[in-house]
């Protein structure tokens, strides 16, 4: 399954290394973070919960880039 | 700006205030270190607070940890030599963080320009209920509604006019900027602004299968395929910063620890402020921002041209193109076929073509239809039976209980037929009608009107070779190729032997040139996905051609790959000046910094003043229409 996702993110590199930290979140397959349209789309393992994954890639994301914001 | 940004100018303005009025009062000692430090974290709180939390996740390297470093360091200097000159720290906050505003600011607004300039989603479509338009959401509208679109409205979704007759304009989809005419009965696709008359559609499809949903997410996926030199650039800062970082340390303590064992002075103050100055210089913003920018107005700007390019890699690629492969029917000629002749046959015409187009009715190539508009009459398929496609050689099918085959030569010698061959140009169907041959029926096709000057404008961009590659009669496809100019021409190809021509080529080009195939059909999909940049027709050419492409020409205009080239050449030009622009700068200012000779004016103005000129010239990639 795969989202997209809304993303808040001020410099280019930080959303390149939201988008490896995203990557590394448990429950998720792939992701893409697009900082140009500011989107990030996720592509979520089977059987994962979207809410909680994406809980779990925030809290990744806060941890690289404290003023980062995704909206779920 | 944003409510974010806003924020920011109001802490820059107050920041600047205090710092006039701290300047205006006779202050001294702790009361001024007390005043400057509340001044210094209004200004820089946050940059203290993520180089805190940089630390605590063990990401120490950025550019906050730079700045935080620097300003903390200065203050630390000042009080260690008693100069009380606490304005350098101060300052370079404020710079740092109205650079920093700038740039977002800049950034934002060629972001917001860049999408506009993409944006062709429609808001709404209008439903007529009881008399009465409705506007609905597009997402809503069900496969076989009416929708109605009034005179500059876009259209929401694909369909078919069932009722009104306008002009479109059709330029954000294909670049193309004559308006085309719509009537009753024409399929009519997303996208497109209706100019003149109000039409009623009946969608065909939902919303997000429409063209227009398709083109939206192909352009914004796009941009996550990344080039070599975006990569090179995330790689490139993730060594860089811890480097500066440790290059800064060096340079603060190595000197002063070697003066002191030499016997002579340490100056710790001199290397320590010249550690803080490289610091500031080193950040690697102007690079990380201004290459992914540059290609994003590329890719934008070239889709308003009518080029969709599914990334940046692709834009790379197709800037270092040497060889150009093309498909012939559909790509340089216009695919449209017309029956033009029968020769040698012996039975009646008509009862030639209907054998013919009854035996190819169920094949959608384009050979076939124009079998059925010679035919003009409806098909029977009842009378048709046991159909079996030989690829590359043609159909054989039981019409009326004859057993009947329609192909090229290589047919009617696998049936055995004794067939005439034929001196025309065009694709040449040979008939035969249980096991004896028939006759043969001449079908043509037309040159685009601009394969031609295509063919022309890409050897100027300095092609080293144009190679056409066809199913099609050696001696149709010679004299097309002669005519369009191409330097080499395979014909009688099997789609199999289109791999393996583009797999010869690729074998002989040089490692850094790129070839680009050019093509339309099912059959191509295979060989668009092999070459190294895959170019397809939008308009006429097969899902399956443009899911595998790399690149999709709306309009089906050849000359728009010159035009897609001198974009991506533009574009990676940019790259390179702003890489060799920025790194050369702020080595400069490196070494400058090391050797005592740049303050922390110059420091900053090679950090923000480098990004901002970055970006700026990124932005002129944008400009692409009269390349």
């Amino acid at each position: 399954m795969k989202k997209t996702y809304g993303i808040e993110v001020d410099c280019a590199n930080c959303a390149n290394l939201m988008e490896d930290a995203a990557k590394k979140t448990d429950g998720v397959e792939n992701t893409a973070v697009n900082f140009m349209t500011q989107k990030m789309t996720v592509e979520f393992s089977d059987g994962a919960d979207v809410k909680t994954v994406m809980k779990a890639v925030l809290k990744a994301c806060k941890k690289i880039e404290p003023d980062c914001e995704i909206d779920f | 700006m944003t409510k974010k940004q806003k924020k920011m100018l109001v802490r820059i303005i107050a920041c600047i205030a205090l710092l006039i009025i701290y300047h205006l009062l006779p202050l001294d000692g702790i009361l001024k270190l007390a005043l400057y430090l509340a001044a210094y974290i209004l200004i820089g709180y946050d940059i203290l607070r993520k180089a805190f939390l940089g630390i605590k996740n063990l990401r120490p390297f950025d550019e906050n940890f730079l700045m935080a470093a620097a300003t903390v360091g200065a203050f630390a200097l000042a009080v260690y030599t008693k100069s009380g000159d606490y304005d350098e720290a101060l300052t370079v906050m404020i710079f740092y963080q109205t650079g920093e505003l700038f740039q977002s600011i800049a950034v934002g607004k060629s972001r917001k320009s860049i999408t506009e300039l993409m944006d062709i989603r429609p808001d709404y479509a209008n439903i007529e209920a009881d008399g009465k338009l409705e506007q609905v959401s597009p997402d809503e509208v069900e496969i076989g509604s009416v929708i109605v679109v009034q005179p500059g409205e876009k259209v929401p979704i694909d369909g078919v006019v069932c009722e009104g007759s306008s002009t479109l304009n059709t330029s954000a989809l294909t670049g193309e900027s004559v308006p085309r005419d719509v009537r009753e009965g024409d399929e009519i696709v997303s996208g497109c602004i209706n100019l003149s008359g109000v039409l009623k559609i009946k969608t065909t499809k939902e919303f997000g299968e429409s063209t227009v949903s398709k083109i939206l997410e192909l352009v914004e996926v796009s941009s996550s395929n990344k080039s070599r030199s975006e990569e090179f650039i995330s790689r490139f800062a993730k060594v860089y910063t811890p480097a500066v970082c440790f290059s800064a340390l060096a340079l603060g303590v190595i000197p002063p620890v070697i003066g002191m064992i030499s016997g002579g002075s340490a100056d710790w103050a001199v290397w320590i402020y010249r550690a803080l100055t490289f610091l500031v210089v080193s950040c690697p913003c102007a690079l990380v921002i201004s290459i992914p920018l540059s290609f994003f107005a590329g890719i934008g700007g070239s889709s308003r041209e009518g080029v969709l390019i599914k990334g940046s890699n692709y834009l790379e690629a197709l800037a270092q193109t040497k060889y150009m492969v093309f498909d012939k029917t559909g790509t340089l000629t216009e695919g449209v076929f017309e029956v033009t002749d029968f020769h040698h046959n012996s039975i009646d015409k008509e009862r030639l073509l209907e054998y013919a187009a009854l035996a190819e009715c169920s094949s959608s190539h384009p050979i076939s239809k124009s079998l059925q508009n010679a035919y003009g009459k409806e098909i029977d398929r009842k009378r048709v039976s046991d159909i079996e496609e030989i690829s590359g050689c043609g159909i054989t099918a039981v019409v009326d209980g004859d057993k009947v085959a329609v192909g090229n030569t290589k047919l009617m010698k696998k049936i055995g037929a004794e067939f005439k061959d034929c001196g025309s140009v065009g694709t040449i169907l040979h008939v035969a009608v249980n096991g004896e041959y028939a006759g043969h029926i001449v079908i043509s096709d037309r040159e685009k009107s601009h394969s031609i000057a295509a063919i022309a404008a890409l050897k100027k961009l300095g092609i080293k070779k144009a190679v056409m590659l066809t199913g099609d009669r050696r001696q149709a496809a010679e004299k097309t190729a002669r005519s369009l100019g191409v330097d080499e021409v395979y014909s009688e190809l099997l789609p199999a032997d289109k791999v393996a021509k583009v797999e010869e080529l690729l074998a002989q080009k040089g490692a850094k040139e790129k070839l680009a195939f050019v093509g339309d059909g099912i059959n191509d999909a295979p060989v668009l996905m092999r070459a190294d940049i895959g170019i397809a027709m939008g308009g006429i050419g097969s899902d399956a051609a443009i899911e595998a492409a790399d690149v999709v020409l709306m309009d089906d205009d050849p000359l728009k790959i010159a035009k897609a080239i001198k974009i991506s050449r533009k574009c990676i030009g940019i790259v390179y000046q702003n890489i060799i622009f920025s790194l050369a700068i702020k080595f400069a200012c490196l070494i400058l910094a090391a050797v005592g000779f740049a303050n922390m004016w110059l420091a900053i103005f090679a950090d923000v003043g480098v990004m901002i000129i970055a970006v700026l010239n990124a932005i002129r990639t944008l400009r692409v229409s009269k390349l």
